[in-house]
C-alpha cells in the first residue's frame, strides 16, 4: 500500500461520512435513523464487540511468565529492588500497570537515535509523541465525561464543575472548552506526524489515518455546532436523554451538524471493536506488563504443558559408557 | 555506513523483495542435524535458491501452525491485534539502527506476520484485503520471514519502549516456530541444538574431551597460582551443581572466565560437581521452537536429579538465564526434589529462586563478597579500565542489575558506565545473539552492533577504558570480533576473570600474571618460566 495512498483512502471515507450523514439528514430527513436507529447500533455493537474482544484473548492461555525486567529484580536483601520496574509482588504490579496506564510510563522513555559523522550515533530526549498522547488521551477523556451532562438530570456536580474548570478561561460565547482545543493541536499533531516523518509515513496503513481523522472529524463538527452554527442544545438534550431512557424522541429543528456530529461518533463506536483502537483493553492483558517478576521465587504453570523427546542420561552413558570409564568419570552402569 | 533513517525504499514494504545479500543471512541447518532432532524436511538448500524445496502443502501447513499458536499464546494474539504503529520502537533496535533497513524496525518486523493474521483470521482483513494491511502468505512473504525473522536477536530492548509492552521477541520466536514447520532454519541455531541434545552441550564434545579441556584449564591454573584446584565431574552427592555455557571451555575469552569458576569454588572449599551431560547452560531451543527449548531444558533437572544434589547454580551466561528464569520450572518443574538453595559459607538463604532452586553465580559471589568470604586484592586490576556491558536477557527478563556491578566494583578499581540509553534494561545486544553470530552472517553482525560498540568506543575515548565486561558466552564470542572492528584496543572478558585474578588463594604463589598470562604490572616483566 502505497502511503500517500493510505492517507487519501482515510481521508475519502471521512469525507464520504460526513456527506452521507448531513445529506442523509438536511435533503432526504433521515433525522430518525440517524439519531436513533444508528446510534443504537452502534452502540450495542460497540458493547459487544469490545467485550467479546477482550473475553477472546482473556481465553487464550498465557502459557509462560514473560514480564520484561526495566529494573532490578528482587534477589538479595541488600540490594535494592524496583518494585515499580521489576515488580515483586501485587502492589508493586497494580504501580506499574498504574503507571503504564495512566501516565503512559513505557512511551516516556522514547528517545530519538540520530546517526552522526563518524559513525557516532546519539540519543535525545523524545517526548512529544509522550505528551501528545498524554493530551489527547486526557482531553478526549474530560470531553467524555462533560457529555453526561447531555444524558443525567440534573446534571452531577462533578460535571458541572469539570466543565466549568475546563471553560474556566471563557473564550468566547458560549464558552470554547480547553479541551476541544488541546484534542484538536493533540490529534493534528498525531496526524501530521505520521505524514511528515518518512518512516512513519511508510509504516502507516488506512487503519493509522482513519481513527484519527475520524476524531478530527468529531471534534471539529462539535466544535461547530457548539460555537459556530449553534444548535439548540435542550433539543439536543432531550434527544439524548430519550436515547439514554430507551424513549427515543427525535424533536425538530436540531441543525444537521449534530446529525453529523452523532453519525462520526457512532462509526467511531463500531469501528473501535475490530481496529487497533482496541489497544485501550489490551494495555491491560500484555504479559511483558502485567506479570510479576517472581520467575524463580514462584512456581507458574503452563495449562497445556506436554511431554517432549528428550534425550535421557542413560542413552547418553550407553552411547559414550567406555571413553567415560577410561577418562575416569563415574558412570551408572558398570 | 551510509544511513538515511529518514528515507525508506520508493515502493512499498509490501512490495519490497527480500535481497539475500551475501554477509547479511545466515545459512541453513544441515540435513543431518534436522533428522537428529526429528524436524521437518530436511534437505540442501540455499536461501539464494529460487527453490527453496518446501512441501507442496506448505502454505496449509504454515496456517495451521499460525492458528495453532494463536489459540496457544496469548501474548502472541495480543500482539498481532493491538499495536497502534506509533512508531516508538523504530530506532530502539539495533538492526535497524545498523541497518537503515525499514524492515528492521520491530514494528514493520512484526507487520510482516501481521498482514498475514489479518489477511487469514480476521474478519476487516477478509474482507477489505489491502486497504485494511492485510496479504496472502505467497513464497515471496515466506522468504521475507526467514530474512528478517533471522536478523532479530530477540533481545527485546523494544518492549521496554513500546507503550503496550509489545515483545518482538515473541513474535520472532512464533515466527521461527512456523518456519520450522516447513524446514526452514539456520544451521548456526540447528547444529548446536542437535549437538546439545546428544552430547549435553553445543560444541559436540563427548565427556571424555570435556575433562580434558576442565583438567587443561587446571593445568593453567596450577602455572598461575600453584594451586591445583580440584574437579568433580558428574560426582554423586555434591551440594551444588554448577551449570555453564559450554562457550567457555574452549575459546578465549570465555575460558578465562570459566577458570575463574574453577578457582573461586576451589577456594571456598565449595561441595560442588561439573556435569558433563547437563554440560550445556544455553539452549539453543530458544531460538528454535518452545518445545526445543523444552527438550532441552531437561536434562538440568534430570541430572540434578540423578546426581542428588541439593540445587544448581549458573554462570554466567545471557540466553540461558531467560531460559533458567523464565521458563525451566514452568517447562520441566517443580523442582521438588531440589531444596531451597542455602549459601554453604555464608548461610543466605536464596528466597528469590525458592522455587526454580537456581541461583545465578553473580547472586551468589555478590554474597559472597558482601559477608567477607573472599580475600581480593583488586589493584591485581589496575592495568584494566573496565565497562560493562548488560546481557540482554539477564537484564530485560531476569532484573539482573546490579550484582554483576556490585562484584565488578570489588575485583577492580577502575569502572566507567556507558551512557544511561545503553546500560541496564536499555542495553544494546551485542548483534550476535538467536543464532546470528555465525560468520556468514558478518556484515549484519557489525550493523546490529555497532550501537553497542559506538557506546563502548565512547567510553574509551573518555576514560580510557580498555577491557569490556560482559556476562554471557554469546557476547564473549561476538563483542570480541565487534570490538576488532569498530572499537580497537578495547578487549573482553567476563566478571569472574576479573574476580579470579583478585583473588587471595590460600597457599598460592605470588602472581605475576594474570588469567591471560600477562604481566599484571604494566611495566612488569614476564617470568620466563610461567
Amino acid at each position: 500500500m502505497n502511503a500517500w495512498f493510505s492517507l487519501f483512502t482515510a481521508l475519502a471515507l471521512v469525507v464520504a461520512l460526513v456527506l452521507i450523514s448531513f445529506l442523509g439528514v438536511e435533503t432526504i430527513g433521515l433525522s430518525i435513523l440517524f439519531g436513533v436507529v444508528i446510534p443504537y447500533l452502534a452502540m450495542a455493537i460497540f458493547i459487544i464487540g469490545f467485550i467479546y474482544r477482550i473475553v477472546r484473548w482473556a481465553m487464550v492461555p498465557v502459557p509462560f511468565r514473560i514480564p520484561t525486567t526495566c529494573g532490578q529484580g528482587k534477589s538479595l536483601p541488600w540490594i535494592k529492588a524496583d518494585n515499580l520496574e521489576s515488580p515483586y509482588n501485587t502492589w508493586g504490579l497494580i504501580g506499574r500497570m498504574a503507571l503504564e496506564v495512566l501516565l503512559f510510563r513505557s512511551l516516556f522513555r522514547n528517545t530519538n537515535a540520530e546517526l552522526r559523522e563518524g559513525p557516532r550515533i546519539t540519543y535525545g530526549s523524545a517526548k512529544w509523541l509522550w505528551l501528545a498522547g498524554i493530551l489527547f488521551h486526557y482531553s478526549f477523556l474530560t470531553i467524555l465525561l462533560r457529555h453526561l451532562r447531555f444524558f443525567i438530570e440534573p446534571v452531577p456536580s462533578f460535571v458541572v464543575l469539570l466543565s466549568n474548570v475546563d471553560g474556566f478561561f471563557q473564550i468566547l460565547v458560549p464558552t470554547l472548552f480547553l479541551t476541544d482545543i488541546v484534542l484538536l493541536a493533540a490529534a493534528t499533531y498525531l496526524f501530521l506526524r505520521r505524514v511528515a516523518i518518512p518512516q512513519i509515513r511508510y509504516i502507516s496503513l488506512p487503519a493509522d489515518y482513519f481513527p484519527l481523522l475520524l476524531i478530527l472529524g468529531i471534534a471539529i463538527s462539535g466544535v461547530l455546532m457548539r460555537n459556530v452554527w449553534k444548535v439548540d442544545l435542550l433539543s439536543v438534550k432531550q434527544l439524548a436523554m430519550g436515547l439514554f431512557t430507551f424513549h427515543p424522541t427525535v424533536p425538530a429543528g436540531i441543525g444537521a451538524i449534530f446529525y453529523v456530529h452523532l453519525f462520526l461518533v457512532s462509526v467511531l463506536l463500531v469501528y473501535f471493536p475490530f481496529s487497533k483502537l482496541m489497544h485501550a483493553g489490551g494495555v491491560f492483558l500484555s504479559p511483558t506488563r502485567n506479570m510479576r517478576n517472581v520467575n524463580r521465587s514462584e512456581r507458574y504453570v503452563n495449562p497445556w504443558n506436554y511431554p517432549v523427546k528428550v534425550h535421557t542420561y542413560e542413552e547418553y552413558e550407553d552411547e559414550f559408557r567406555p571413553k567415560m570409564k577410561e577418562a575416569g568419570i563415574p558412570v551408572d552402569k558398570e | 555506513m551510509n544511513i538515511d533513517y529518514n528515507r525508506p525504499p520508493e515502493t512499498p514494504w509490501m512490495d519490497t523483495p527480500t535481497n539475500f545479500r551475501e554477509g547479511t543471512y545466515s545459512y541453513p541447518g544441515a540435513p543431518k542435524k534436522l533428522k537428529y532432532l526429528d524436524l521437518a524436511n530436511p534437505r540442501q538448500w540455499s536461501p539464494t535458491d529460487e527453490d527453496w524445496k518446501l512441501p507442496d502443502n506448505w502454505q496449509e501447513i504454515i496456517l495451521k501452525g499460525f492458528k495453532e499458536r494463536l489459540d496457544k499464546y496469548r501474548s502472541f494474539r495480543l500482539f498481532m491485534d493491538i499495536c497502534v504503529r506509533c512508531g516508538a520502537c523504530a530506532d530502539k533496535c539495533h538492526f535497524f539502527i545498523g541497518s537503515g533497513d525499514p524492515k528492521n524496525m520491530p514494528v514493520l518486523r512484526a507487520e510482516l506476520i501481521r498482514s498475514v493474521y489479518r489477511n487469514d483470521f480476521t474478519l476487516v482483513g477478509k474482507m477489505l484485503g489491502r486497504f485494511a494491511g492485510a496479504r496472502e502468505l505467497t513464497i515471496d512473504v515466506l522468504k521475507e520471514w526467514f530474512y528478517y525473522f533471522f536478523q532479530c536477536t530477540e533481545c527485546r530492548r523494544c518492549s521496554v519502549f513500546c507503550p503496550y509492552g509489545i515483545d518482538t521477541a515473541e513474535v520472532t520466536m512464533i515466527g521461527r516456530e512456523l518456519l520450522n514447520l516447513v524446514g526452514l532454519n539456520i544451521n548456526w541455531v540447528i547444529e548446536p541444538a542437535a549437538n546439545c541434545f546428544r552430547t549435553g552441550n553445543h560444541l559436540g564434545i563427548p565427556p571424555h574431551g570435556l575433562t580434558d579441556m576442565w583438567e587443561f584449564m587446571a593445568d593453567d591454573i596450577e602455572q598461575i597460582t600453584g594451586i591445583k584446584v580440584n574437579l568433580p565431574v558428574n560426582k554423586k552427592g555434591a551440594e551444588i551443581l554448577f551449570v555453564t555455557p559450554s562457550g567457555d571451555y574452549f575459546a578465549d575469552p570465555g575460558t578465562y572466565t570459566c577458570m575463574g569458576y574453577m578457582m573461586l569454588f576451589h577456594e571456598i572449599g565449595l561441595d560442588y560437581t561439573w556435569s558433563t551431560y547437563a554440560s550445556e547452560g544455553g539452549n539453543f531451543g530458544l531460538f528454535t521452537s518452545h518445545e526445543m527449548i523444552k527438550r532441552l531444558n531437561a536434562k538440568i533437572y534430570a541430572e540434578a536429579k540423578r546426581l542428588k544434589v541439593k540445587w544448581i547454580l549458573g554462570g554466567e551466561c545471557g540466553h540461558m538465564w531467560r531460559v533458567m528464569h523464565q521458563y525451566m520450572e514452568t517447562m520441566n518443574g517443580p523442582a521438588d526434589f531440589l531444596e531451597e538453595p542455602v549459601s554453604p559459607l555464608t548461610g543466605t538463604k536464596f528466597e528469590n529462586s525458592r522455587s526454580t532452586k537456581m541461583v545465578h553465580i553473580t547472586e551468589f559471589t555478590s554474597d559472597l563478597i558482601k559477608n567477607n568470604k573472599l580475600k581480593l586484592d583488586p589493584s591485581r586490576n589496575d592495568r584494566f579500565r573496565v565497562t560493562y556491558h548488560d546481557s540482554c536477557n539477564p537484564a530485560r527478563a531476569a532484573g539482573l542489575l546490579d550484582e554483576p556491578r556490585y562484584v565488578i566494583k570489588n575485583v577492580c578499581n577502575n569502572f566507567f558506565e556507558m551512557p544511561e540509553n545503553t546500560i541496564r534494561e536499555q542495553t544494546f545486544c551485542c548483534g550476535g545473539g538467536a543464532g546470528l553470530g555465525n560468520d556468514e552472517n558478518m556484515e549484519m553482525r557489525m550493523r546490529g552492533g555497532f550501537p553497542r560498540a559506538n557506546a563502548v568506543r565512547h567510553v574509551r575515548d573518555k576514560h580510557d577504558v580498555n577491557r569490556l565486561l560482559c556476562m554471557c558466552a554469546i557476547d564473549r564470542a561476538t563483542l570480541s570480533a565487534m570490538m576488532e572492528y569498530w572499537a580497537p584496543d578495547v578487549d573482553v572478558g567476563g566478571i569472574h576473570e576479573l574476580l579470579a585474578n583478585a583473588l587471595i588463594m590460600d597457599g598460592e604463589e605470588e602472581r605475576t600474571v594474570d588469567l591471560r598470562g600477562e604481566p599484571l604490572k604494566e611495566d612488569a616483566e614476564v617470568d620466563e618460566d610461567v
